[in-house]
């Protein structure tokens, strides 16, 4: 089966914010499902060190990501010069999701809705 | 924090045309591995997508079915290949880490990424931050726009802007609540609109100006009663009451500048935030409407 969508995920290395059964079975399940992606150890720190990779992740098509809160996000990858396309990308919050609400939208795309802003 | 001149590198676990299929137990403990090495990668798929190619330099990590694509590839100067057979994930993951390292490549390192990041969705330039931070973390660029100016500045584990930001548009990604971790904005947040007048209050109206009411009511005191450690008590409860209501870690408390150097990042912080708003305020009256004539009405 062909995976039009990208998808990358965030190993959040350098913070216990994410719960190490979440981010475990979240990444062998990708493992598992043989699809293609990017992982990257942790969204925080490269965007502090503005790493040029996130342009690249951030690039035009369908993306689905494997993180923590869509605003911290969408604005880590903003603070590094590489914002995300306003359509198109769908973020998955291992912070609040646990692994089997996560996979299925990852590979499948069943969005989950997010609670707008005040 | 790591080098913020290191070059882009990218580990490619092959598994396309040519390369075989790993069993799926190998293939999570090598990009686990990896990942734990600080090192981005990127799985390959017959039929998947991954990000583009952006000549980062690249090494190509995988089960060969024959040499063809190992010699393709070897000899070019940013792709590097490694056929792996039965070596331990750890071993194999340390050493593309020292060839990133060779490369120039951005590795991951030990540094917790504790700094803020402005949701400006959200922002409205107030410059609270600006005035409001002490360690020099806030700037303002050409645009006048408030940005984060010196990461490397913040001090760890310390939110305490984001708790003074009346739009609660700081965010810290590795705090553990919301919304300063990034969770959506409710409206009880927004009624910290509030807070940012507890804030002020807390200390009797401007922070920097009741320090420096503190400070002379202290030496008033001081020459009446010369009760240093009456001082020193109020000081400290004075300091507790804003650690608790702004969290911020006695680490950080440790490493406050003294009264002097406050009262002078603060005028200079003042000073720098008012010459922004007065030049924009210009910039704004100099772009008067236009009169009836020039409409052509």
């Amino acid at each position: 089966m062909s995976q039009a969508h990208r998808i990358l995920y965030c190993h959040c290395k350098h913070a216990r914010v994410i719960a190490p059964e979440v981010k475990e079975g979240v990444l062998k399940a990708l493992c598992d499902s043989g699809a293609a992606f990017d992982a990257v150890p942790d969204l925080c720190e490269m965007s502090a060190r503005h790493d040029p990779a996130l342009k690249r992740l951030a690039a035009e098509g369908e993306l689905r990501i494997a993180a923590c809160y869509p605003r911290a996000v969408k604005w880590l990858f903003h603070a590094a010069g590489a914002p995300l396309q306003d359509g198109g990308v769908e973020i998955l919050n291992m912070r609040e999701n646990n692994v089997q609400e996560v996979v299925p939208m990852l590979l499948n795309g069943a969005p989950i809705v997010q609670e707008q802003t005040a | 924090m790591t080098d913020l001149t290191q070059q882009n590198f990218r580990v490619v676990l092959y598994e396309g045309a040519g390369g075989e299929t790993l069993p799926t137990d190998e293939r999570f403990d090598m990009v686990s591995a990896l990942l734990d090495e600080g090192l981005v990668v990127t799985r390959t798929a017959r039929d998947g997508v991954v990000a583009p190619d952006d000549n980062a330099d690249t090494l190509v990590l995988g089960r060969f079915e024959d040499d063809s694509l190992v010699k393709c590839i070897r000899g070019t100067e940013r792709l590097h290949v490694r056929a792996w057979q039965a070596e331990p994930a750890g071993e194999v993951a340390a050493q593309a880490r020292e060839l990133a390292s060779e490369s120039g490549g951005a590795v991951s390192e030990g540094w917790k990424p504790w700094f803020p990041v402005i949701d400006y969705d959200r922002c409205t330039n107030c410059m609270q931050c600006l005035s409001f931070c002490l360690f020099d973390v806030y700037g303002v660029d050409k645009q006048d726009t408030i940005e984060v100016r010196n990461k490397e500045k913040c001090k760890t584990d310390c939110p305490a802007c984001s708790r003074v930001c009346p739009e609660v548009a700081i965010l810290f990604p590795k705090y553990g609540k919301g919304p300063i971790n990034g969770d959506v904005v409710r409206e009880e947040d927004i009624k910290r609109e509030s807070m940012k007048v507890d804030v002020s209050a807390l200390l009797g109206g401007d922070i920097y100006s009741s320090l420096r009411s503190r400070q002379k009511d202290a030496r008033e005191r001081f020459s009446t009663e010369r009760d240093e450690s009456k001082a020193l008590l109020e000081r400290k409860r004075c300091l507790k009451k804003l650690q608790t209501q702004l969290d911020i870690p006695d680490e950080v408390l440790m490493t406050l500048p003294s009264v002097g150097d406050i009262q002078e990042r603060a005028a200079r912080a003042k000073a720098k935030r008012d010459r922004r708003l007065a030049e924009s305020q210009t910039v704004r009256d100099e772009k008067k409407a236009p009169s009836v004539d020039e409409w052509g009405i």
